[in-house]
């Protein structure tokens, strides 16, 4: 697989591993019979992102992908955080493979579901809004606008 | 860095003997074997020998020997052209953990209209006798099974499946790639009709295999063209690569049984050290009919590829069988097969080690790998 040197770092040295005391937000996306899950954590005050953590399931571009959007979107305001796409987390990264462009690009979507949840006012671990991803059937589940061409 | 290489089910390198034994044939003896000159002549001598050593490697006589471009065209003459000359009948049967050389040529015969059956495997990765014989129909043509899997490393029952397919008067062929040279493979003891094998899985070049053909089994020419390989297989002969299988085989079977006994030994003490250390972490395929060197196993929680690339950091290489590895969205057929999970299989990390490799690179694996699937696990919202 061929990543980008930035793909390499964020996958070897994730930035913002874990999870936050004070999260207010939390979201999910994908599930294990994908081999994909990304769990985001938010803290926000003020209408801003003021922490952010993930926990990552996948393979490198999985991994550097949420290591990446946290990266983006620290300290920035929810508005400008909801701006922020799949494409430009990978744009960002300097791209990813072709195959990897669908199944292990979607931390901006774990992100907005994250979102979603502070914005309910429903920031606990019970309540994680879990989205985007679903099980098609027993197969790999997709991103439905980015089917894979084959 | 260090660099330990411990993929040796996907290719080994060239072993320096039987590179010094090919090289004469890239410049000085060049010659075409098909040709009547002197240069000719060294080439067919060359190629002779070569079929002398590879079919002494496997109990063959040499004319049951043909020279292919590897396993996937050997696996690809015996079941097509079986299938397509044989008056019995239009059914084949294969197991669901054969390579793609012989499943998907499993598929192209479907689509050609020929019936197919995919015989089930136990958890082990067992093809089970009586799922065979089950499956056997008055108009089975041939069986294919592997005799030893690529990835969870499981050795099958290939004597009793080809003395059961023959009962039902079905001819049997073998894709032995992976156990030619570093198991003992004996075609008059296996049964065997037909079986492949490839050059580059035993220190031998790349792009050269061998279809054994038992002296009265009626095979026809895959690739149609001239004349050579006694009509059944056309294309001028790879005299170097052929000189180097003949080469790699001699030597395989003068190591066999001290490699196998060494690599059994390196394997028992890498899987202990693994599932000591690694909580949540299972052996695939079977516990003792294996190939010597493999190790696999499947971490829970963890995704292969990540599991790749932290070991390739610190210079060790392995595959995997998880979805990210294989360029598709679902994991290895062949772990699927074995009843595990999906989320089982993206876990799924496969060491083969081979007769360079040390205890010392054992132990260095066994002193990176614990802390790679723990950090990674702590990154993993499916982690404890």
């Amino acid at each position: 697989m061929d990543y980008s040197q930035k793909v390499m770092d964020h996958f070897m040295n994730p930035r913002n591993v874990g999870k936050i005391d004070l999260a207010n937000g939390i979201g999910e996306v994908g599930n294990p019979t994908c081999g994909d899950i990304m769990h985001i954590e938010i803290e926000v005050k003020e209408d801003k992102i003021i922490d952010i953590k993930f926990q990552t399931f996948g393979c490198a571009a999985a991994i550097a992908t949420s290591s990446m959007v946290t990266e983006m979107v620290k300290g920035k305001t929810l508005e400008e955080a909801e701006k922020i796409t799949n494409r430009t987390v990978a744009e960002a990264l300097d791209g990813l493979p072709p195959v990897k462009m669908h199944c292990s690009n979607l931390a901006a979507d774990a992100l907005h579901e994250a979102i979603k949840n502070y914005r309910q006012g429903q920031g606990s671990s019970a309540n994680v809004q879990k989205g985007c991803c679903k099980q098609l059937s027993n197969s790999c589940c997709i991103n439905i606008e980015e089917q894979p061409e084959q | 860095m260090k660099s330990i290489y411990m993929d040796h089910s996907a290719t080994t390198p060239v072993d320096p003997e039987v590179f010094d034994a090919m090289i004469p044939y890239f410049t000085d003896i060049y010659g075409n074997a098909s040709s009547v000159h002197s240069q000719g002549q060294k080439a067919t001598r060359a190629v002779e020998h070569a079929r002398e050593q590879v079919a002494q490697l496997i109990g063959a006589s040499p004319r049951e020997i043909i020279f292919t471009s590897g396993g996937t065209e050997a696996d690809n003459q015996a079941i097509i052209t079986i299938m397509a000359a044989n008056k019995k009948g239009k059914h084949f049967i294969t197991s669901a953990i054969e390579h793609h050389a012989v499943l998907h040529t499993g598929e192209y015969l479907v689509k050609q209209g020929y019936e197919l059956t995919i015989l089930p495997v136990n958890s082990f990765g067992v093809v089970e006798p009586d799922t065979l014989r089950a499956a056997l129909r008055p108009d089975t043509a041939l069986v294919s099974i592997m005799h030893a899997n690529n990835e969870v490393g499981t050795i099958e029952e290939i004597k009793e499946l080809a003395a059961i397919s023959h009962e039902a008067g079905a001819l049997f062929h073998t894709d032995a790639v992976q156990s030619v040279g570093k198991i003992p493979v004996d075609v008059k003891d296996l049964g065997v009709d037909l079986l492949s094998a490839s050059s580059h899985k035993l220190y031998g070049p790349k792009g050269i295999g061998c279809l054994f053909i038992k002296k009265g089994v009626g095979i026809s020419s895959y690739l149609h063209g001239g004349g050579h390989e006694r009509n059944l297989r056309a294309g001028t002969v790879n005299v170097p690569g052929v000189v180097g299988f003949g080469k790699a085989a001699e030597l395989a079977n003068q190591r066999l049984p001290q490699n196998a006994e060494y690599l059994k030994i390196l394997a028992q003490r890498l899987t202990k050290g693994i599932l000591e250390t690694t909580p949540n972490t299972i052996l695939t395929g079977h516990p003792v009919n294996r190939l010597p060197g493999n190790v696999s196993v499947c971490f829970d929680y963890v995704e292969g590829e990540s599991i790749l690339l932290m070991l390739d950091s610190y210079g060790i290489m392995a595959s995997s069988g998880s979805a990210c590895t294989s360029g598709s969205l679902d994991p290895s057929h062949v772990l699927l097969a074995l009843g595990l999970s999906h989320e089982t299989a993206h876990g799924s990390l496969r060491l083969t080690m081979g007769k360079d490799n040390t205890t010392e690179d054992v132990d260095y694996v066994l002193e990176k790998l614990p802390s790679i699937i723990k950090n990674l696990r702590m990154m993993s919202p499916l982690g404890k």
